[in-house]
């Protein structure tokens, strides 16, 4: 992704206590949590499958590749859940696919000069994140690199 | 007509035939003269016009033709001969049995006419004295036309016939006669001794002015003959009614077609209609979306217990099931599409080289579904190359064996059950296990401790990056191998297995499911979930005996008749929590020659399933084919029968053992 532009245009949703924007591009739609359906064996990452309008699409869980810890799970309140519905490359493929949010904030615009690259001393895997930016709050909101996540799934999905 | 006037007439007639006897006898003494040829054509005449009148049409018919050739005598164009003479004495002689309606089994009547004919069109030198009505004719025999005619107001009274005046018209090859009922009067003012009714009708081309004129030489009508294209008269259902009127005319047509293998073909082009692909594709798009909402329609009114709202989703549920099949069987297409250029392949190959190869093609009627076909083009080229590149033996080594010096290569495509298996058998020189096995553990692919069986090593060339080929040639065994074509397979739910013979042949065997898209599906339940399981590989189904509740430690067999069956407990393979119901079913499935039990908690019941691919994140689903979605809008997953069987092969192995 470049980040060329001066601003940019993304969707602010945490999981657990971590801030995490996606760029409105990527996003397809935010839903309202479906019934999800346990696919056995196939790993952490994306476990289940979930209808969305006649398409089957695989719901992923980024607490796993983001190395998010959510202590209080209890603490979220159930009815502020979301699904995000996400185009994303996967193997040069586009494809679309689910992510499961504990909630979504707003819809932001910020100055693509905000966004530092990773420190390299950090408690994120560097592999899936583009890069952070200081929210309102002063917290670290994180870019997931969704493309590396998800192929990188696809290729653990394979070796498995 | 009474009794009387036909006695008249016949009476008239024994005057006239002994006056044209006469006439032509004296001809034959005298050729030149025109008083005693005259004579004879108006003898001739009289007789026509009369018996026209009295209703003897054969004989009406006979002497117009007799008397077309003496028209020509008298006009000067044919001379009088003593042969002219000898067949007008013929055909006189023929009048009296036509008169009294006798048959003609030996041609008679139409030799002497053709002879007469053939004697009098020579004499067509004397070009300038051809008569008008001649001329006439040859005028109008080229067009079609149309005659109109009403019998004068005292026709009737003066003694015309329209009956017979229509009849002679029909002789003449008149067709559509068409009544014109619109002058008749109210019945007051109705004289019942006069005609009101005119005709119309079609006239084929080569009837003369002259023609229709001796037709109401003895009836008083006005008649008008107009030359007219037919299809401006002839209105389109008036063809139609003629054409099923008359069958004859349509019976020349088969024989204009050249009698091929084409034929089928070329006679029913209106029969199918090309569309393009991507229509199919959207139309089957739709249906499988209609199947999905159905059953959700079906779930709906089950629940709602509305009888008129269940009778109804029932009639779509049909509905749904007719258009899903009408859908399928539109995109089968038949394996000869591909066959063609498997033959051009073969042939080239054969000869670049130079291993003679006879290519021997079963089923090319067999119909796959049109994406199965498209798919399985590139992995048949490949399984192909191989057979006649690394199966066939060199034509050296070839003449060492018992085997014909003509190498052969089988392609067979037949239906079993809900798949289709296509099958390549070669007889060459067969592959090694041992050598396959040798180079699997040098490569790394096996330990040297596996126990493998035949199939599963000869699966080993099936694994990427292996080649048995010593020598790399042009076609094959560059690295891109087998292993993209079982790839392809697997991608269309296909199997592929292998089976080889040291010195007699390789068989690679594809079994393909018939269609991708929408399959029957047996809904299961455990732990509450639900997976689908494809109907084609279910056997049977039944209770699991209470005594087998709890895994054994030497594995899991069942009785089933005299056979031991292996069998998985699902709970178990897909990680399911909590403790299954006391009561538990077994399915018995098969894939191939293999078959299991597989141990359910419930049976819920079939349905129509819209297979949905899982997506690349998914790949390490165990035993995982598609997924489905259900009634109520979740999604059920569509396990993979074949895969479970090979997961669960070390269970299988042993069932010998118990057997034995």
């Amino acid at each position: 992704m470049t980040l060329a532009a001066s601003h940019k245009i993304v969707i602010t949703f945490s999981i657990g206590p971590q801030r995490l924007a996606i760029p409105a591009t990527d996003l397809r739609e935010i839903i309202d949590p479906l019934p999800t359906t346990r696919v056995p064996g196939a790993g952490d990452f994306a476990p289940w499958v979930v209808n969305v309008r006649g398409a089957v699409l695989p719901l992923g869980d980024l607490r796993l590749p983001l190395g998010i810890n959510d202590p209080n799970p209890a603490e979220r309140p159930e009815d502020a859940r979301r699904f995000l519905v996400l185009e994303a490359v996967i193997g040069g493929e586009p494809t679309t696919v689910a992510v499961m949010a504990d909630i979504v904030h707003e819809v932001a615009t910020i100055p693509s000069k905000s966004i530092e690259p990773l420190p390299a001393t950090s408690m994120w895997p560097s592999e899936f994140v583009e890069g952070l930016f200081k929210g309102p709050e002063g917290e670290f909101v994180l870019i997931p690199d969704l493309s590396a996540i998800f192929t990188a799934m696809a290729q653990r999905a394979a070796v498995a | 007509m009474s009794d009387d006037l036909i006695a008249v007439f016949q009476e008239e007639l024994v005057e006239l035939l002994e006056s044209l006897e006469r006439g032509l006898v004296d001809l034959q003494e005298s050729p030149e003269d025109a008083g005693l040829i005259n004579q004879v054509f108006r003898d001739l005449h009289t007789v026509k016009g009369s018996g026209a009148m009295f209703g003897f049409t054969d004989l009406a018919a006979f002497i117009h033709d007799f008397e077309t050739a003496f028209e020509k005598v008298r006009a000067g164009a044919v001379p009088v001969t003593p042969e002219l003479v000898r067949l007008g004495l013929a055909a006189r002689d023929q009048i009296p049995g036509l008169v009294n309606g006798d048959a003609d089994p030996d041609g008679d009547r139409v030799a002497i006419l053709n002879a007469l004919r053939d004697l009098t069109s020579g004499g067509g030198v004397a070009a300038a004295d051809i008569d008008d009505e001649i001329e006439a004719e040859a005028v109008t025999s080229n067009a079609p036309a149309t005659l109109r005619f009403k019998l004068s107001e005292d026709a009737l009274a003066l003694g015309a016939r329209p009956d017979i005046l229509l009849s002679e018209l029909k002789d003449l090859g008149a067709t559509q006669i068409v009544a014109d009922l619109s002058d008749i009067p109210a019945l007051d003012d109705l004289n019942a001794d006069q005609c009101y009714v005119a005709w119309q009708m079609q006239l084929p081309a080569g009837v003369a002015e002259g023609d229709v004129e001796d037709v109401f030489m003895f009836a008083d009508a006005d008649w008008t003959l107009t030359a007219t294209e037919v299809n401006e008269v002839v209105e389109r259902d008036e063809i139609d009614d003629l054409l099923s009127e008359a069958p004859a005319l349509d019976t020349p047509a088969p024989q204009q077609q050249a009698p091929s293998d084409k034929a089928p073909a070329a006679t029913e082009p209106a029969a199918s209609i090309r569309v393009p692909a991507a229509r199919l594709d959207a139309l089957m798009d739709s249906v499988g979306e209609l199947v999905t909402v159905e059953a959700r329609l079906t779930e709906l009114a089950r629940h709602s217990r509305d009888p008129a709202l269940l009778s109804t989703a029932e009639e779509v549920t049909r509905l749904a099931a007719r258009l899903r099949d009408a859908t399928m069987t539109m995109r089968m297409v038949p394996m000869r599409t591909l066959v063609s250029r498997f033959r051009r392949l073969i042939l080239g190959l054969s000869s670049d080289l130079g291993k003679p190869v006879e290519f021997v093609v079963d089923g090319e009627d067999t119909e796959l579904d049109k994406t199965v076909i498209e798919k399985l083009a590139d992995p048949l080229v490949h399984i192909l190359r191989n057979a006649i590149d690394h199966g066939m033996e060199d034509p050296a080594a070839r003449a060492q064996t018992d085997k014909d010096h003509v190498g052969r290569i089988e392609l067979s495509a037949t239906h079993v059950g809900g798949e289709v298996h296509i099958v390549v058998r070669d007889d060459g020189r067969g592959m090694s296990a041992d050598k396959i096995r040798a180079k699997a553990i040098e490569r790394g692919l096996i330990t040297s401790e596996a126990q493998l069986t035949a199939g599963q090593v000869f699966a080993l060339v099936l694994e990427p990056g292996f080649s048995t080929a010593e020598t790399i040639t042009e076609l094959s065994g560059r690295g891109v191998g087998m292993d993209v074509v079982r790839r392809t397979i697997e991608g269309l739910r296909g199997v592929i297995e292998i089976d080889s013979k040291l010195g007699q042949g390789t068989t690679v065997t594809l079994r393909l499911p018939l269609t991708l898209a929408i399959i029957d599906g047996l809904l299961i339940e455990i732990a509450d979930e639900r997976y689908t399981l494809p109907m084609s590989s279910v056997k049977e189904i039944f209770e699991l005996p209470l005594d087998k509740r709890i895994a054994s430690r030497n594995g899991d067999y069942l009785d089933i008749r005299g056979q031991f069956v292996p069998f998985v407990r699902l709970r178990h393979l897909f990680d399911c929590e909590g403790e299954p119901p006391t009561e538990q079913n077994v399915v018995v499935v098969e894939s191939g020659d293999a078959r299991m039990g597989i141990v359910v908690d419930r049976i819920i019941g079939t349905n129509q399933t819209v297979i949905k691919q899982v997506s690349k994140l998914q790949q390490g689903a165990r035993a995982i084919s598609g997924a489905t979605i259900l009634g109520d809008g979740t999604v059920s997953l569509i396990v993979d029968v074949a895969q479970l069987l090979a997961m669960s092969g070390p269970l299988i192995e042993p069932k010998k053992e118990v057997a034995a």
